[in-house]
């Protein structure tokens, strides 16, 4: 990685989002190609801190998120590089089609900044969650996706995104979570990236449950379980030669993400592993359910994403092997 | 040909325009005659005015398709393709021969406009409603470079159905879009639409109604022939030379679907139908008179 993203290190923790509009800031004064382009959210997504520091270079196109997607589509063609601003069910759901054809297909150089992902979106239930956005953009020819642990990852892959040829989709959570990285970043771009060796068994995670993901791993290892822990924040391309150097020899690999079990993450993982034969696989997710509302902590709850329900499946699964 | 078209349109040779259109025609024919697929209703009412616009009100450069300064055009309604196709081809982008080529494996001229097989394609489209916002991309653009860049986009009156279209719509006016250009092939059927009482089909919209929901929006709204050539010429400059500070401008074309062989003129089911053998050389023979 380009040593240039990475940025003095950050004391206080900040929020996906906050990260979004404050690198986009600095991004769109170094860069007169940098454009944000807003769907009526940007006081949610953190774009408003670019209409305050580079008010020129942020355009609100209002609630109307296919012609969003499709301005950005022709301002790419003139050579900007448009960042959207919008929640990752409108961009991934509502306006799906346009990126599809007017941006995947003509492989054009916008990139998506999917604010609100996953299931923790301000308790706004099903119809702002959203669980299948790995699944859908990983499948989609000439995409590249990212999902940052934590805030020192997403300035990173936002700064990065703006050099990778293409389509860019990028993971951001809405709340802070505890930081895995600090700065400077400098993972190679696509590797998976070992944060624990651990012994038989490893634990496989990508964007913000990383984070909840790292703590699961230290209470278990305080019972004297020492499961390892990949991060996957390329999901897109897959660099399948490194994760199966991660994974190779182990007797269970378990992922665990903030996204349906099917496509995402765990249906990466699977179609790797099937093809090199194994080791067996157990996935943590959303198993074919929507969401709902509820605050962060009863969410991650309910749909056993919290430290301690992952640590809890774990150590389950882990029983199941021996038995 | 001269490379630029910097020809004023009060300028242009309307009986070679008007050559080059029969021409087209014959071409859009033979290709989906020969490909066996493809579109000819849509092909033959918007070509009139895609030969006019490449005949020398945009300013492009055959021999240079990505020229950054040159005038962008969009063709959001993206299944009239060959129609495109036949005239960058007799414009000089690229050779009348690779028309045969049109919708075999490996071609340049898919089915839809593919903007990364094919250099002079300023978008990509086939998904109806698509193209004015990518268009307003490209005017935005095009105002923060400090360019006069003209953006030109054709759509139907029946993709106007496309609630996509009136986002755009909407934001071109915001944006003070007034280097945009859409024009709408009012051709007045598509693909299977409405039946009428009397067993005939519905117009999707008529073309007062369009006019008047246009210009309700901020748009400047002229209504031309779109088969009459002075008529697209002057309309199409007129809306360039008196353009409105800040408006952006649509041109309403009213067209025939099918238009030049009597017997698709008017029916919807040419829309995308195949020609038979002896179908395709009757219009030729049309075609050729």
């Amino acid at each position: 990685m380009n040593p240039a993203l990475t940025e003095r290190p950050v004391q206080t923790i900040r929020s996906q989002r906050e990260v979004f509009g404050e690198t986009l800031a600095a991004m769109a004064v170094a860069r007169p190609d940098i454009l944000v382009l807003d769907g009526d959210l940007a006081n949610s997504t953190r774009a408003d801190i670019v209409a305050e520091r580079a008010p020129g270079q942020f355009l609100e196109l209002g609630i109307a998120e296919q012609n969003l997607f499709g301005v950005a589509a022709g301002l790419a063609t003139m050579g900007f590089t448009p960042y959207i601003s919008t929640f990752a069910c409108f961009a991934v759901a509502r306006a799906l089609d346009q990126i599809r054809v007017t941006i995947a297909q003509p492989h054009l150089g916008v990139k998506i900044a999917a604010g609100y992902s996953g299931i923790l979106t301000g308790s706004t239930g099903k119809t702002h969650q959203m669980v299948d956005d790995l699944a859908i953009m990983r499948a989609m020819p000439g995409m590249t996706v990212l999902a940052p642990a934590d805030d020192t990852e997403a300035e990173a892959l936002l700064r990065l995104a703006a050099d990778l040829p293409g389509p860019v989709y990028i993971r951001l959570a809405r709340d802070p979570v505890r930081r895995v990285f600090e700065a400077p970043y400098a993972s190679p771009m696509g590797a998976p990236i070992v944060l624990r060796t651990g012994g038989s068994v490893v634990v496989v995670s990508t964007g913000t449950q990383t984070a909840r993901t790292v703590a699961a791993v230290e209470s278990l290892a305080e019972d004297g379980l020492d499961v390892g822990l990949v991060h996957v924040p390329v999901l897109k391309p897959l660099d399948d030669a490194a994760l199966l150097t991660t994974l190779r020899g182990r007797r269970l690999v378990i992922s665990v993400e903030e996204h349906a079990i099917v496509g995402g993450l765990g249906g990466a993982i699977a179609e790797v592993l099937a093809e090199a034969g194994g080791p067996p696989l157990r996935r943590i997710g959303l198993d074919d359910t929507y969401g709902e509302s509820g605050s962060n902590d009863d969410l991650l709850e309910r749909y056993g994403l919290s430290s301690q329900r992952v640590a809890d499946q774990v150590r389950t699964l882990i029983g199941e092997l021996a038995g | 040909m001269a490379d630029l078209n910097e020809a004023a349109p009060a300028q242009l040779d309307l009986a070679g325009l008007e050559e080059r259109a029969r021409e087209a025609r014959r071409e859009i024919v033979r290709s989906v005659g020969r490909a066996k697929a493809g579109h000819l209703g849509g092909p033959l009412s918007a070509v009139d005015v895609l030969v006019a616009l490449y005949g020398g009100i945009l300013r492009v450069r055959p021999s240079e398709p990505g020229w950054p300064e040159r005038d962008r055009f969009v063709l959001s309604k993206g299944h009239a393709s060959i129609g495109l196709y036949a005239v960058l081809a007799l414009s000089g982008f690229f050779p009348v021969a690779e028309l045969e080529t049109f919708d075999r494996i490996g071609t340049r001229l898919q089915g839809h406009p593919d903007m990364t097989r094919l250099p002079g394609l300023d978008m990509s489209t086939g998904s109806l409603g698509v193209g004015v916002s990518t268009a307003v991309g490209m005017a935005i653009g095009a105002k923060r470079l400090g360019r006069d860049t003209r953006i030109f986009a054709m759509l139907g009156d029946g993709e106007c159905q496309e609630g996509q279209v009136w986002e755009a719509a909407i934001s071109a006016v915001r944006f003070g879009l007034d280097n945009l250009y859409a024009i709408v092939d009012v051709n007045g059927l598509q693909q299977f639409g409405w039946t009428d009482d009397d067993g005939g089909r519905t117009r999707p919209w008529s073309i007062e109604a369009l006019a008047g929901i246009w210009a309700a929006f901020g748009w400047t709204v002229r209504v031309i022939d779109g088969h009459d050539m002075a008529a697209i010429v002057s309309g199409i400059g007129a809306a360039i030379g008196e353009r409105v500070d800040g408006r952006p401008n649509v041109i309403l074309a009213r067209t025939v679907k099918g238009r030049g062989v009597s017997f698709m003129e008017g029916h919807f089911e040419w829309h995308a139908r195949v020609p038979t053998a002896e179908e395709t050389e009757r219009a030729l023979t049309e075609l050729a008179s």
